[in-house]
């Protein structure tokens, strides 16, 4: 029987120390489930499968369940993002203010829906509720840098930027 | 740890030293600086803004002048702000390169610098905050200590009074006494539906167990409101104040507060506060030597609107899907892992402290009959003063959109304001007048919701809007009940159709029928409040989605599909300022020419008809 | 001293216990509330809505299947809004399923159909998007359509909240929301047991047993196969219900007439094949307690049990059994013995086995589970399957006279029947033991202790001046909790017979399936366990070392239990098993 490892994105066996520090935080009382994925998702930009296993073990929750969650709440994510990871805000104040015609022009100029990342793993586009910059909407934000009173020209200015 | 007594000498010495942040008249050579650093400042810069301030006094080694981080003043648009006291000037959209003059010219020289302050709407200058329209009409309880002190430093929340409360009714009240001042003031929840607050307190303190919990909702989900972040970011000690108060009052030695883990400045800060409330003994065991032990833990939410829903959100504490339980068993009864358990939301705990300290019948005093108090409501759209309001219950949306918020850019027209978020419906003109309350907002088809107030001028396509909504609360819905679950997809759907040009009557009919029966049918807050910006666009603005379906035809830009953008070669001056501004070069015309539209390279995204100066472009 | 609380249920006086649900208190007056998440004790959720009910006095809808009954309570079932609102609750859940009814497994035993009829939805009014999913197929026991899902979660509280398992859960948010597994990978690949309680719980089709129905009708129009059937005997005690009789109703006779019918060569008990289990099984105790053998020693004939302790517990693999199950011993004598007495060509013989579980479809294609190349049994099919195979055959069972098993390999044993309920195949075992250790006849032979609807039921019996504890255990939630002691070492007992589903094999996840309403009304698996103890109690040997077949088979060619050649045929291995390969 093959034994489960933890592989990390490199493909080589490893010890994961970091996701142990994690989980060294934490009790083993399984309402610390979503804490721990924060965490995780903090550290590795994703939830990586790995991760969910020793999770799952730790906790004594089951993979299934812990899928569940990760796809339940927005914020996990199950692949690695883009190196630049374009969120565009589409709360009310920013959808009034235009963002969704922002959000069609991100995806027709990198070509791919919210949620996901282009095959070069270079950009990653979201969608988000309102990051709390209501007085400069619409707004997108580039690896968590706001970008306030955006138009079309302007992210197109920093699309160009960053290709 | 602290003893009540160094607690109360901390109060009056601070409270001496910070007096020229309340007082404009103070004579002193002392100066403070106070650079606004809640989220939407930040975004714009304002933390390099406070280090440079920090960085000039001290390379200069200027004496009497402190530079304070605090949190959100509320009117964002003008951000970031810097406030300087004891005068009281306001200095709006200051970047970074700016602090050396500030300190130039405003601190060494005694000038103010003219071109950095503050202008209202008619384009007069502001001297100090006071003059301006925007606060002129606000009452800040809520919102007491947003702006005035720095949120990370506990002695500066304990000057201005904190903590009073809590030593109040630790020495002087019984659980009951508290109960009863809550119960008197009047305090509704702010969170959405307005239970009153006393009530509930009331209920989980009769439910007999061992082991009870507080819990704090900071899960605000609703786009495009932000008052919640706002206090935790600005004064976090006076939610902790609350929750142990609570505590005191139920029975419960362990509190929650469960925030966004989109609110990272807010979870620090409140983090901070924890931290040094527990070292001075505030939080803890036996605290004031009372005998009365309470702390209180943070937990993160990830992302779900719906964990705003009291029950999603206990179900997220304990570590699983965001999903609702069936009331009753009401939280009061069964909560937190099955124990009784008070949820209160954060504008809600904001409150209580001024109420014990200033009674219930000062508090009942302010709003209207049955909805006590102020609101904070979080201004945005198509109004001039984008930012956190706070006014007394009762207050006409027409003095908040026009007075505070200062009107509606380019001179448009108000169309609708939507109360409530994705859960609320829309008001139009015809109600700007109506005093604003729980009642009121709900007699008009809408809600208070937890006070996202969007207003809308009159570009905006209601069927649009309420497909903009609709398509939130697809995407947020739990998917646990059939009629959230399938039932607003289905509504999204017919919504799409009705815009995408296809729609029939039938197609309202349906919509209609679905509404209805989702809102009487579904398990939770979500669900049944789902439906509501259908059922107030129909029933303001049926005429619209008429047009829609019989003629084809949406008459604001937003229904690309029936919408074609023209200029009018009447009006049209030839001066080229659309031509500049469209994104994809579709508008054709030589110099001094007027200018065509080339339908086939259009977007339809509206920007040459916000940049004609002559109106000439429409639809 | 019980509290009731009265109050008016469509206009009829109600006295109700309080605690007691609206939904139950409707049901004590005759009035049946619609429902589909509803599963008694193991989903009450209220997430489907279709049990909402007016309550004067209270805004909205009541929940009738988890809100009590308050003194006083005015509750009306069908007002023209709760009427409507049922009828676009319906109407969404049916937007959003495959309505293929008439390619459906479950076409006439579904929930969703039964109440389509009752609301007489004859046009979906709020057709729309559909969410589409691919068939999961790929396990040998279990099929997941979720194409046909309805959302109501009862599959993944039997999972979850009985078996503690976890395989299935919610994923995804909104209208995407399915149920499924992790990274929603085939049932194959993750930790599941086979136990089929998720297929128990569902009230549509979108969760089946992988059928085998068809290899079955080929091999018995193929001229060259010896096709030999074997029943196990929780079938025989529920086979009835696919045709229509009460549950409980023992029909051995009808089902034996009804496979020579079919044509199968021959027709055998899986309980003879119980009755060898109990040999080699009261022997390995034996050996064991005597002589210092791991202990508590348990059973082994609940294949998705063994699934589980291989996946959970390998460091207690030890503790196991090596006893094949009964079927696959059987399968391995006819392959061997029988096909040398009757000089057929074991090649030839296609062994069937109908059983009430669909572990064993996974259990039957097990590598160990071999003997000179070929497998033990060939086929493994559900008593649900088997009653399929009779309609299409155009059998009317109900009519059919009884017959017997086919000799010489159908003689069996009370001991035998008894398999088929939890605290049976310990009962049995405790049968042979006793007598085996005291030489003789012994007349006290009922151990009611481990009988009985419990999950778990620890018991002292005193064997031949021999202390023993034991427990039999069911449900792999009360196995968790015996594994866990086990671990600890605070496990005092010295036997124990676990089986993966609550209650044993007669509520295996291949048995006539039962829908909701009924599981509130009736106990199912009290009825049929009192067939299998009557069956027991009406035999004329009730005690396996006793069966005349056992003693010629022994004599002939095993020799003794545990012999070598028991070993070769009967025993097996247990490995260290991957819970997830995703």
């Amino acid at each position: 029987m093959e034994e489960i490892k933890n592989t990390c994105n490199c493909g080589n066996e490893c010890k994961d120390e970091e996701l142990e520090k994690i989980l060294q935080i934490y009790t083993q009382d399984k309402d610390n489930l979503i804490q721990i994925l924060n965490e995780v998702q903090e550290h590795y930009g994703y939830i990586p499968k790995h991760a969910q296993m020793e999770i799952s073990k730790y906790l004594n929750i089951p993979l299934a369940e812990i899928y569940g969650v990760i796809t339940f709440y927005s914020r996990f994510t199950l692949k690695p993002k883009g190196k630049y990871h374009i969120a565009v805000c589409l709360g009310t104040a920013c959808y009034v203010k235009g963002s969704s015609k922002i959000m069609d022009r991100l995806k027709e100029r990198l070509n791919i829906e919210a949620g996901e990342t282009t095959k070069d793993g270079k950009f990653s586009i979201e969608a988000t509720r309102c990051v709390g910059a209501c007085g400069l909407a619409p707004v997108f934000t580039v690896n968590g840098e706001v970008y306030g009173k955006a138009t079309v020209q302007k992210l197109d200015k920093v699309l160009d930027e960053l290709k | 740890m602290k003893t009540l007594e160094e607690i109360q000498k901390i109060r009056k010495e601070k409270k001496e030293e910070l007096e020229l942040r309340v007082n404009t008249k103070l004579d002193t050579r002392q100066k403070h600086i106070l650079v606004c650093n809640g989220t939407g400042c930040t975004s714009s810069k304002s933390p390099e803004i406070l280090e440079n301030f920090k960085r000039i006094i001290k390379e200069k080694n200027i004496e009497n002048v402190r530079v304070i981080k605090t949190g959100c003043f509320g009117l964002c648009a003008k951000g970031p702000i810097v406030i300087i006291r004891p005068e009281d000037t306001f200095y709006a959209m200051v970047k970074p390169e700016d602090c050396e003059e500030i300190i130039e010219t405003h601190i060494i020289k005694g000038e103010k610098v003219k071109r950095l302050l503050c202008k209202d709407i008619d384009g007069s200058i502001v001297n100090s905050l006071d003059e301006l329209n925007f606060y002129k009409k606000q009452k800040r309880i809520a919102l007491k200590n947003c702006g005035l002190i720095n949120p990370e430093d506990i002695d500066e929340y304990i000057a201005f009074d904190g903590y009073l409360a809590l030593e109040k009714v630790l020495k002087e009240m019984s659980s009951d006494e508290v109960i009863n001042i809550i119960k008197e003031s009047g305090l509704r929840g702010r969170g959405g539906a307005g239970f009153p607050t006393g009530q509930k307190w009331e209920l989980t303190k009769k439910t007999k167990g061992e082991v009870k919990y507080v819990v704090c909702n900071a899960d605000e989900g609703d786009p495009g409101a932000f008052m919640d972040r706002s206090i935790l970011e600005g004064d976090p000690h006076s939610v902790i104040e609350a929750m142990i108060i609570a505590g005191f009052a139920i029975g419960a030695s362990k509190g929650y507060i469960y925030v966004r883990a989109e609110y990272p400045i807010a979870v620090k800060r409140f983090d901070i506060a924890l931290k040094q409330a527990r070292n001075y003994g505030i939080l803890g065991k036996n605290i004031f030597n009372s005998g009365f032990d309470f702390d209180i833990e943070i937990r993160l939410g990830a992302g779900a609107f719906v964990c705003g829903e009291e029950t999603a959100l206990l179900e997220s504490i304990e570590g699983r899907r965001g999903q609702p339980r069936v009331k009753p068993p009401y939280p009061a009864q069964s909560g937190l892992w099955g124990k009784p358990t008070l949820i209160n939301n954060v504008e809600t705990y904001a409150n209580i402290a001024q109420i014990i300290l200033k009674g219930a019948d000062w508090y009942s005093s302010i709003g209207t009959k049955t909805s006590k108090g102020t609101k904070v409501f979080a201004l945005g759209g198509n109004v001039n003063n984008i930012g956190l309001v706070e006014v007394p219950m009762g207050t006409t949306l027409r003095e908040i959109v026009y007075d505070i918020g200062g009107g509606i850019p380019n001179n448009r027209e108000f169309k609708a304001a939507q109360t409530g978020g994705p859960s609320g419906g829309c008001i139009p003109k015809e109600h700007l007048d109506t005093p604003i309350d729980y009642e009121s907002l709900k007699e008009i088809g809408s809600m208070m919701g937890s006070g996202g107030l969007i207003v809308m001028d009159d570009t905006k396509c209601m069927v649009a809007l309420a497909k903009f909504y609709l398509e939130f609360t697809v995407d947020e819905s739990c998917g646990k009940c059939t009629p959230c679950r399938i039932g607003t997809k289905r509504m999204l759907e017919i919504l799409q159709k009705i815009c995408d040009g296809n729609g029939t009557e039938h197609d309202i009919y349906k919509l209609e029928k679905l509404a209805i029966n989702i809102k009487n049918a579904s398990i939770c807050g979500l669900g049944q409040s789902a439906p509501n910006p259908i059922l107030s666009t129909l029933k303001y603005f049926r005429e619209e989605y008429r047009q829609h379906v019989l003629e084809k035809e949406c008459k604001s830009l937003e229904c690309k599909a029936m919408s074609k953008i023209e200029i009018n070669p009447e009006k049209c001056k030839g001066c080229g300022l659309c031509q500049r501004n469209c994104p994809v070069n579709a508008i054709e015309g030589e110099a001094r020419e007027i200018r065509v539209i080339n339908q086939d390279k259009c977007i339809k995204c509206g920007t040459c008809l916000t940049s004609c100066p002559f109106k000439a472009i429409g639809n | 001293m019980e509290e009731f609380v009265t109050l008016t249920i469509d206009g009829q006086e109600v006295k109700a216990k309080k605690g007691t649900t609206i939904l139950q208190a409707a049901a004590q007056v005759g009035i049946d509330i619609p429902t589909l998440c509803f599963l008694k004790d193991i989903n009450e959720v209220g997430d489907c809505r279709m049990c909402i009910v007016e309550v004067e006095g209270r805004r909205g809808f009541a929940t009738s299947c988890i809100q009590t009954v308050e003194e006083g309570m005015i509750v009306h079932t069908h007002t023209p809004n709760v009427l409507e609102a049922r009828h676009v609750i319906l109407d969404l859940i049916i937007s959003n399923h495959a309505k293929d009814c008439l390619t459906c497994t479950r076409s006439g035993n579904c929930e969703l159909q039964a109440l389509a009829t009752k609301f007489n939805v004859l046009n979906i009014e709020f057709e729309g998007e559909r969410t589409q999913h691919k068939v999961d197929d790929l396990s040998p026991s279990i099929v997941r359509d979720f194409n046909k899902c309805i959302l109501c979660r009862r599959c993944v509280a039997a999972c979850k909240k009985v078996q503690k398992i976890g395989a299935i859960d919610c994923i995804n948010r909104g209208f995407e929301s399915c149920i499924s597994t992790v990274g929603d990978h085939s049932l194959n690949d993750v930790n599941c047991t086979f136990c089929g309680q998720c297929i128990q719980a569902c009230p549509t089709g979108a969760l089946h047993e992988k059928e085998m129905i068809d290899d079955v009708w080929v091999k018995l129009k193929d001229e060259d196969s010896y096709v030999i059937v074997q029943t196990a005997p929780a079938v025989r005690v529920a086979l009835g219900e696919e045709f229509g009789m009460e549950i409980g109703t023992n029909v051995t006779g009808k089902m034996v007439t009804a496979l020579k019918r079919l044509g199968f060569d021959k027709v055998f008990d899986t309980n003879t094949g119980a009755d060898f289990t109990i040999m080699e099984e009261a022997n390995e105790f034996i050996e064991r307690f005597t002589k210092g053998g791991v202990l508590p020693m348990i059973t082994s004939c609940s294949p998705g049990w063994v699934k589980y302790i291989e996946m959970n517990y390998p460091e207690l693999l030890p503790h196991l059994s090596t006893c094949k199950s009964p079927h696959q011993m059987f399968g391995a004598l006819l392959k061997t013995y029988y096909a040398k007495k009757e000089n057929i060509d074991p090649k030839n013989i296609y062994v069937v086995s109908v059983m009430p579980c669909i572990a064993k479809k996974f259990e039957r294609q097990r590598n160990e589970m071999q003997n000179d190349g070929l497998y033990d049994v060939d086929a493994v099919i559900t008593t649900r399957e088997l009653s399929r195979m009779i309609k299409q055959a155009n059998i009317d069972f109900t009519k059919l006279e009884d017959t017997q098993f086919d000799a010489p390999m159908g003689e069996a044993t009370g001991a035998g029947a008894i398999f088929g309920t939890t605290g049976g195949v310990m009962e049995a075992a405790l049968r042979t033991a006793q007598d085996t250790l005291t030489g003789e006849d012994l007349e006290k032979i009922d151990f009611n202790a481990v009988r009985g609807g419990e999950g778990i039921k620890k018991a002292n019996v005193n064997i031949a001046g021999n202390d023993i504890k034991v427990v039999a255990a069911s449900g792999l939630a009360n196995a968790q909790k015996i594994l866990e002691e086990i671990k600890k070492g605070t496990a005092d007992y010295q036997f124990v017979e676990i089986m993966a589903c609550p209650g044993g094999c007669i509520m295996g996840g291949g048995q006539p399936i039962k829908s909701s309403k009924i599981r509130s009304k009736v106990d199912v698996r009290k009825l049929r366990a009192e067939a299998l103890y009557d069956i027991d109690e009406k035999s004329t040997i009730r005690k396996s070392h006793q069966n005349p077949v056992i003693k010629k088979v022994y004599k002939e060619f095993l020799e003794k239990p545990g012999s070598h050649i028991a070993h070769e045929l009967l025993h097996t291995h247990y490995i260290e098993r991957e819970k997830y390969r995703i």
